[in-house]
């Protein structure tokens, strides 16, 4: 276990921190991203969104809008192909509903949500394409809607979906309402447990809507040719998904369609789906132009997939010496307009941290008038971290026992079974937990009015998923690293990190490129944490390829056979000759003369499930009573990186999440009216946190090796997402003596909370 | 799913590969192949975790005697 990921042991370019590859790019303003893409003949397009948060398109009359000077095609749903009402499509995510996907490119009989795109434009200029939106008329029967959760969950709530009938996994209920699918687990007897347990502790939570909040807005350009070939540039998380998402919508062979990934300004899981690709496609086919749209920052936050706004219920309960003995969870989560969040993926996490041996748990998926909501870093583990670690803490402070040692008391570890099921393979949760109790940070002293100090937990998984990489050996002992992950946050150099370290490469020797869908194999998704893991592992098995290729050739210029050549710390060795040696760049430069180029090739698809990552938090805070505001003094994460390839990256990726986590516990919220409209759709209203805003944040990389990774790596993009909004109510709950049950905990709700004590507070009497 | 093993949250089936546990489990419990298989593979929106491990291989990953298999919702990540 080390504890500042700076050892790299018996490595030479893991754990070191080299310069990124594309740093010269990104820094000098160079690097290419969607909103550059310039064509020939290029056409501007805009999207006409929804006013209403949920109505029924009764009519749409585009004529004026095509008749303006400078347009040159107006698409609506009626251009999407003709959809059969139950057809699915199964685009490795499990079955989608072919009509949801195309109804949230374009709406065609109903709008579900303000800000649901219904038309596009394609002009010789965007001013032009947005006036031309003016001119669109489209009648609206406005129907009543259902905004948050519990509202959608009452019996008689404005259906979203008529249609819509419940699923338990895989058994259709047949009950209409807008719960579009709820899963059940259990474990052991938890009633006998809690009636049993010396203290219990129960708290409902909810949670706010969350946008992802990336910088870059959407954008898409697409050239549809005369011959069926389309090209998209865009900004995605996935080339090959966003590929299968175009053939899906547009019915196009995907064979057909190229997707050139461009440089990405910010993701955050906001970037998997497709919303303005298609509509691109559409107007490209229709004027024979390349098309371009960019996204305004209203849309972004109105028509692309934020986090669910959720409910959670959590009880929990422990025996007189601190140990859980039960624990039960009812968590409710908005999917937005259309089935599908990610409540799967709060059910493993709600418990994940701790071992119990008796516990229910119960998910919700239901749908509401708003976006469809979307992965957003760790899905649903902040929101279930925020119930279950709120209530850890009232739990320790009933015990009188001190935080930390109550969690570590409690601390899952490998061989321990979750309330959902499965048994964890070696995993790092008690040594994050050990760091944090014996950090510098939780020893030290915290003096001074109104403030406290919070801790907390949480995890995430790694999930795997397909990874293509290809190596091309130059004459020069370099190596063209091609490998189709889009690089969100550094990837590319700690993917050439792992190539390197195999080939006793530095990692400057590797240059690596992100290349379009028909460049590279099949490569999911850069989500799920999964990129320095699977792309990676694919990167070692290409270097292994590589390195038997150079073995044969060291064969054939030694005249000897392969089975005498060896390879160690970058050398190639014959065993029969101790004089006959080869650097890799020696070794390269005489390929000429031994059979042509060396290409080496990685391809994987690892299990998911082994990799977990657990991350924690020590929070400081200042709570000012009068105004509700709340200052963050001092704030430091903890992370299991198994082995951190590039500790700054890391590091860069646990203050990246901590911080999102500060803006989801204090500020970040869709804030909407009566009427289902979003109130701070820009981010003047819509506040993230900013550097004036907060400490520098402290990392502590924890490193338990993932067995199941040649190099130990353990996804770290996601988990530290999860603990800060939990750590943070703590802390203010230790400052003032209040306790938070909503999120953001923005100032109003803070001194709402404190008048309320002051309320409940014995009037002094003399 | 405990409707479907007579409430048993786990049950012992033998079986070299997790197409032939799902086998086995039909044989005693009618009706379990259809919830979780469509055609020859793992129903779309579930996972099959082998030892904690969710495996690409669907029906075909092999299982240990002493193998655990998991049923789960499929999930994602961002």
């Amino acid at each position: 276990m080390s504890s500042n990921g700076s050892d790299n042991g018996n490595y030479k370019v893991i754990g070191t921190r080299p310069i990124r590859h594309d740093g010269t790019d990104k820094v000098t303003g160079r690097a290419v991203y969607g909103g550059d893409t310039q064509l020939p003949g290029m056409l501007y397009g805009q999207v006409l969104r929804s006013p209403h948060a949920h109505a029924r398109i009764k009519s749409i009359d585009t004529s004026k809008a095509a008749a303006l000077e400078g347009v040159r095609a107006v698409v609506t749903g009626a251009d999407l192909p003709a959809t059969e009402h139950d057809e699915t499509i199964d685009l490795g995510e499990g079955p989608a509903r072919l009509k949801f996907m195309r109804d949230n490119v374009l709406a065609t009989d109903k709008v579900l949500y303000r800000g649901h795109a219904v038309a596009g434009v394609a002009a010789t200029s965007t001013h032009i394409a947005e006036e031309a939106l003016a001119l669109i008329e489209i009648d609206y029967e406005i129907l009543p809607s259902a905004i948050t959760v519990l509202e959608a969950m009452k019996e008689g709530a404005p259906l979203v979906h008529e249609d819509l009938t419940t699923d338990e996994m895989g058994e259709d209920t047949g009950k209409h309402s807008n719960i579009a699918s709820h899963v059940r687990y259990d474990l052991g007897d938890p009633a006998k447990a809690f009636a049993e347990a010396h203290v219990v502790v129960e708290r409902e939570i909810d949670t706010a809507t969350v946008h992802q909040g990336y910088i870059e807005p959407q954008n898409a350009t697409a050239m549809w040719n005369p011959d069926g070939f389309l090209t998209v540039w865009t900004s995605t998380q996935g080339s090959f998904t966003a590929r299968r998402q175009l053939m899906a919508v547009l019915d196009c062979p995907v064979s057909k369609i190229k997707v050139v990934p461009q440089e990405i300004g910010g993701g955050f899981g906001g970037k998997i789906p497709v919303y303005l690709e298609p509509v691109a496609a559409l107007l490209s086919r229709l004027t024979g132009h390349p098309v371009k749209l960019i996204m305004t920052r209203a849309g972004v936050f109105e028509g692309t997939g934020p986090t669910p706004g959720s409910y959670v219920r959590v009880k929990m309960g422990a025996d007189a010496q601190g140990k859980l003995v039960a624990a039960e969870a009812y968590m409710a989560f908005e999917s937005g307009a259309y089935p599908g969040s990610p409540m799967a993926c709060g059910v493993m996490c709600i418990f994940a941290c701790y071992d119990i041996p008796n516990g229910s748990i119960d998910g919700y998926d239901v749908v509401v008038n708003k976006p469809r909501s979307f992965a957003y870093r760790a899905p649903c583990a902040t929101q279930v971290t925020f119930a279950t670690e709120t209530v850890m803490d009232e739990l320790a402070a009933k015990l009188g026992q001190d935080p930390a040692a109550f969690r570590l008391k409690n601390t899952t570890r490998e061989g321990a079974r979750r309330i959902d099921g499965p048994v964890y393979p070696r995993i790092g949760c008690e040594e994050t937990l050990t760091l944090l109790k014996n950090s510098e940070h939780y020893q030290s002293e915290l003096r001074g009015p109104n403030r406290g100090r919070g801790i907390s937990i949480g995890y995430w998984f790694n999930v795997g998923l397909k990874s293509a990489v290809t190596a091309s050996v130059s004459e020069d002992g370099t190596v063209n690293l091609v490998e189709g992950s889009t690089d969100i946050g550094g990837s590319r150099t700690a993917i050439a990190m792992q190539f390197a370290e195999v080939l006793g490469l530095a990692a400057e020797d590797v240059n690596p490129q992100v290349v379009d869908t028909n460049s590279i194999g099949y490569t999911d998704v850069t989500g799920g944490s999964r990129v320095t893991y699977s792309t990676g592992w694919a990167a070692f098995l290409a270097a292994e390829d590589v390195r038997d290729q150079m073995i044969e050739r060291a064969a054939i210029l030694w005249e000897t056979e392969a089975d005498q050549v060896t390879f160690a710390d970058g050398v190639f060795s014959d065993k029969g000759d101790a004089g006959k040696r080869f650097g890799f760049k020696e070794l390269a430069a005489q390929l000429e003369e031994t059979g042509g180029p060396v290409v080496g090739r990685g391809s994987a698809d690892p299990d998911a499930g082994v990799g977990g990552s657990f991350a924690a938090n020590i929070a400081d805070v200042e709570v000012d009573p009068e105004t509700g505001k709340v200052k963050i003094l001092r704030f430091t994460v903890l992370q299991d990186a198994g082995k951190a390839i590039h500790p700054s990256y890391v590091e860069g990726q646990m203050q990246g999440g901590s911080v999102q986590g500060i803006g989801w516990a204090l500020n970040e919220e869709y804030f909407y009216n009566g009427e289902g409209r979003m109130e701070n759709a820009t981010f003047l209203d819509y506040r993230i946190p900013t550097a004036l805003d907060l400490p520098m944040i402290e990392t502590i990389i924890v490193e338990v090796p993932n067995p199941g990774h040649p190099f130990g790596v353990r996804g770290v993009g996601e988990a530290n997402i999860a603990p800060p909004p939990a750590a943070v109510c703590n802390a203010i709950n230790q400052a003032v003596g209040i306790h938070l049950t909503e999120l953001p905990m923005k100032p109003d709700r803070v001194v709402a909370a404190l008048q309320g004590q002051r309320a409940n507070e014995p009037v002094a009497t003399s | 799913m405990q409707k479907l093993t007579d409430e048993q949250a786990q049950v012992e089936v033998g079986g070299e590969t997790v197409r032939q546990v799902i086998e086995a489990l039909e044989t005693r419990y009618p009706g379990f192949k259809e919830r979780v298989c469509e055609g020859d593979r793992i129903r779309p929106g579930l996972a099959v975790a082998i030892d904690g491990e969710i495996s690409p291989e669907g029906l075909r990953k092999k299982v240990l005697p002493d193998s655990e298999v998991h049923f789960l919702p499929a999930i994602g990540g961002g």
